[in-house]
């Protein structure tokens, strides 16, 4: 169980991610030696599940990016399964999640441009299966993307 | 295409996966050595292509049980009251996520609460107040799954 000095430092590493080792011990009031030590012991319980670096797929030159929600016809047992399985065999997926609500899933997909996205969206989108009702948002811009909890 | 080869796109997915790796332990992955690996490391960084870290938390074992979606319309929309949603919404320090997006709603956000009341009472007392908002839809996330993305449809 994390006591407070590892909420104090993930509080200061999931506010600056980036940040080296000695700012994040001397924001969090630790030794760096201790701050190690601690984060291993949280990446071996799985309190840190990952630290992962993020990819920009627009630097890639990758400029369209969707939200699609999706509500699925939930007759068949198997339409989370079998969506989510073809879902992961579209490589322009970069999220998947589940939901309790109106939308039953969501999908992140990325595309180069709109032609790439609508054929994308005609090829590899409508033809995933137990799909009742779909609809798409289309992402203008990123305003906040934290991983920051109110610890 | 901005001129990656294979070894850079075998990088990107180790590194997308696990960003403690050291360019030694890349390099030895892909099979070249310690300073090439450091400087195409430091290459994909300057390009902005790697674009810093993510920790991925297990929330639950903080406390925080619940993460739901909410899709907000604004009731009025104009220059002001865009810049006014944004800076009241980013401000709330539950709010993860901020995203202007076009279709059925203008923001997309992600919150993050203990539980369900504590969820209420973010969407009661911070959601509901802000500036400009209109109709808003929740939906609580049971599962999610970070995918590596094209990377293989690059080369």
């Amino acid at each position: 169980m994390p006591d407070a000095t590892d909420r104090r430092i993930l509080r200061q590493l999931l506010a600056d991610p980036d940040a080296a080792t000695a700012a994040l011990a001397a924001r969090a009031g630790v030794t760096p030696a201790s701050l190690w030590r601690r984060l291993d012991k949280l990446r071996e319980t799985g309190v840190i599940a990952a630290i992962q670096l993020r990819i920009d797929w627009r630097a890639l030159g990758w400029e369209v990016e969707v939200s699609l929600r999706f509500t699925l016809d939930k007759t068949d047992p198997r339409a989370f399964d079998e969506f989510i399985a073809a879902a992961r065999e579209v490589p322009e997926v970069t999220e998947i999640q589940t939901f309790l609500g109106s939308v039953d899933l969501r999908l992140s997909v990325i595309a180069r441009d709109m032609a790439h996205w609508q054929q994308v969206y005609r090829d590899r989108i409508l033809t995933l299966p137990h799909v009742s009702d779909s609809e798409a948002l289309m992402l203008v811009s990123t305003i906040k993307d934290s991983a920051e909890l109110a610890l | 295409m901005s001129g990656l080869d294979a070894t850079d796109l075998a990088i990107l997915r180790i590194l997308a996966a696990d960003a403690t790796k050291s360019a030694a332990e890349v390099g030895r992955a892909v099979g070249i050595g310690q300073p090439a690996a450091w400087r195409r490391i430091r290459r994909l960084g300057d390009q902005g292509i790697l674009a810093g870290r993510r920790v991925v938390v297990n929330s639950a074992a903080l406390g925080f049980g619940v993460t739901v979606f909410l899709g907000v319309r604004l009731a009025a929309k104009g220059r002001t009251s865009l810049e006014d949603f944004e800076r009241a919404v980013t401000a709330i320090p539950e709010v993860q996520t901020v995203q202007h997006v076009l279709g059925q709603f203008d923001y997309r956000l992600r919150i993050t609460a203990r539980d369900i009341s504590d969820f209420e009472r973010i969407l009661r007392r911070r959601i509901m107040t802000l500036p400009g908002v209109g109709q808003v839809e929740a939906n609580v996330m049971l599962s999610e799954e970070r995918r590596p993305g094209p990377l293989g449809t690059l080369a």
